[in-house]
């Protein structure tokens, strides 16, 4: 367990190393750092003094490793576009994406399982015939469509719940909530679901394909011919074998979530991450660009080699597999 | 490429043709995809009106609703933007340049996929080595991100006067350089399979060279998946390319894809003109569902060759 962990770390650190490479070259290499940082009036004076200050005229490879160096102690300099420090902007959307993405994670588990239970359960029912429908549809009906239509119909028809921004936000100092307020909580539920639903129906999917696949294992057989209630047998033997590998793929989703927040930020106005990078990409803010590559990429690293320890912690046979040493 | 043909003709007389034909779900997203394309490649002689052209736009007819609604004119059937373009024209030229994004894409990825699958599958070593790790580290991230950054890195290189010339080019690579791995990974295991076959020992024996046993051996008989991956893909792509052109980094509102006509319509969703941004969602919505629908059963319909 002890070298697989040593094993994964070192994989880890390896692909942020390799992201940290193509943020460096992205900052080094895409447009000029000077003519973006200085006014459009600056002397060549200037120029020359600001080029030695930022420590360009060094050999790349000197550049690189104090990237790097700065970027472990998440210092990424200063936006092009708002002239402040990239880490200040990230920290401050970082709470508004944060809270996004933990609801709609929990929406999507929280709908995906029992119906994908249910679907798998009741196979010929007509609720779980229309849950497939909706679930195609679902997969390509792309989500900012969803978004407008959600808009379309709870703000704009009914005029129920709001469709851009936060709300009211409590401000904790280093943290702030719409948790704690009513506007701050309804503003969540629009796009929450729009992030969810993709989720949902995937995890649906998976549940159901997962426990179809379960339920024809030979465990499940003797556990029937045993007389064991069905209860029992769906939701102790069979639930429990159907969830690691949905867990798998969830902790992978979740990055997705991250990513796929950029959209759903962009549809309702939501002050979080995804929305200041695509301002960035629309206007070649470059370290705002590399800091938020760097941020994610580290977010996702951290995600994929939890989810694997856990799968590991989870899963007994891949241990017996990894350690055949001890004779298990 | 000379046996390309016959490929062709053998890959409809198998079995595969009985099993469209008993497929409804199959032959309907066929034909609507085939109208759909007929559709985006004649839009400019069968669209009613040119929506680029401003001699042909009467500012009277603006936010006109659509034809059966109140107040609605026959001559626009799916109603009128605030410029008084015609939706349903705005919607075929749109869905010409989705498409020509969705196939160049494609052909971009699949080319390059295959290619490099079939280099690290056949020469192995270090190219492999390289090759694959790049492709883990592509794949733990969403496509998405990955088309944005690209899409970033591309448009950050470009001067910004050319940006609006170069749309179509940009996005067709940021979509095809984020897609190729599957391909690649694809094509890369049966490769490796096929090339321990007896026939290609044979070949090597009569002293055929590397690149012609890779092109004229090996290529033909992995080519069978890349079929459904680009089917499948082709799908992802218009959705990709919608979704760029929707955050506004992609095709400008004066060369409207589906993506940008719903991006422009979402600014006046408030207004209550609903039927500029309903209508080409809608044609967004079934073109990727009749790619996915007809993807979803040519996969099934060659599974035995998948698995």
């Amino acid at each position: 367990m002890f070298a697989f962990l040593i094993r994964r770390i070192i994989q880890a650190a390896l692909v942020m190393l390799v992201v940290a490479s193509i943020a460096f070259l992205m900052f080094r290499f895409l447009g000029d750092p000077i003519s973006n940082l200085l006014p459009e009036d600056a002397t060549v004076q200037d120029r020359t003094e600001m080029r030695e200050k930022m420590g360009l005229n060094d050999p790349v490879l000197v550049q690189y490793g104090r990237f790097i160096v700065d970027a472990a102690q998440g210092d990424f300099g200063q936006s092009y576009r708002n002239n402040r420090p990239v880490s200040d902007l990230l920290a401050e959307r970082f709470p508004a994406t944060a809270e996004l993405v933990l609801v709609a994670a929990s929406l999507a588990l929280a709908l995906g399982i029992p119906l994908g239970i249910y679907t798998a359960l009741n196979p010929r029912g007509w609720l779980s015939q229309g849950l497939q429908v909706i679930s195609l549809l679902g997969i390509s009906v792309p989500t900012f469509v969803t978004g407008i239509l959600l808009i379309l119909v709870f703000s704009v028809s009914l005029g129920w719940l709001p469709s851009f921004g936060r709300g009211t936000v409590v401000d904790l100092g280093w943290w702030t909530t719409g948790f704690l307020t009513v506007s701050g909580l309804k503003a969540l539920i629009l796009p929450a679901i729009m992030l969810a639903l993709f989720q949902m129906t995937l995890i649906m999917r998976l549940v159901r394909a997962e426990m179809l696949e379960v339920l024809r294992a030979d465990y499940i057989k003797f556990a029937k011919a045993r007389g064991i209630p069905n209860r029992m047998l769906h939701f102790k033997y069979a639930l429990k074998n159907t969830l690691i590998p949905v867990m798998t793929i969830f902790g992978l989703q979740l990055g997705g979530l991250i990513a796929f927040a950029i959209i759903t930020e962009t549809v309702f106005q939501w002050p979080g991450m995804g929305f200041l990078f695509i301002q960035a990409v629309n206007f070649t803010d470059v370290p705002v660009m590399a800091a938020y590559l760097v941020l994610v990429s580290f977010i996702f690293v951290v995600i994929n080699t939890l989810v694997d320890l856990l799968y590991n912690v989870a899963d007994p046979r891949l241990r017996a597999e990894r350690t055949p040493a001890r004779g298990v | 490429m000379s046996n390309f043909m016959p490929m062709l003709y053998a890959f409809w007389d198998s079995d595969i043709t009985y099993s469209f034909r008993k497929s409804r779900v199959a032959v309907i997203s066929a034909l609507v995809l085939l109208a759909m394309f007929l559709t985006a490649i004649f839009a400019p002689s069968l669209a009613p009106q040119n929506p680029f052209d401003i001699a042909e736009l009467d500012l009277f007819d603006s936010e006109l609703p659509p034809a059966w609604v109140e107040g609605g004119s026959t001559a626009y059937l799916l109603g009128t933007d605030t410029q008084a373009r015609d939706v349903l024209s705005s919607i075929m030229h749109g869905m010409r340049i989705s498409l020509l994004v969705g196939f160049a894409s494609v052909i971009l990825a699949a080319v390059m996929g295959v290619t490099l699958g079939l280099l690290g599958g056949f020469l192995g070593g270090i190219v492999d080595a390289v090759l694959m790790r790049i492709a883990d580290v592509l794949l733990s991230f969403p496509p998405i991100l990955v088309a944005l950054l690209i899409n970033g890195i591309l448009r950050g290189a470009l001067p910004s006067s050319a940006q609006a010339e170069s749309a179509l080019i940009v996005l067709i690579l940021s979509i095809g350089l984020t897609n190729w791995v599957q391909y690649a990974r694809t094509v890369r295991g049966s490769t490796m399979v096929e090339r321990r076959k007896e026939y290609i020992e044979a070949a090597r024996t009569l002293g055929t060279g590397k690149v012609a046993i890779m092109m004229k051996h090996i290529l033909p008989n992995v080519l069978g998946p890349v079929l459904v991956i680009a089917t499948i893909n082709l799908g992802m792509a218009v959705l990709t390319e919608a979704t760029l052109s929707f955050l506004g980094v992609g095709m400008p509102p004066t060369q409207p894809s589906l993506g940008t006509l719903i991006q422009i319509g979402n600014e006046f969703l408030f207004s209550g003109i609903w039927w500029v941004v309903v209508f080409p969602a809608a044609a967004l919505a079934i073109l990727v569902l009749a790619v996915n629908l007809l993807g979803d059963w040519l996969r099934d319909a060659l599974n035995p060759k998948l698995r």
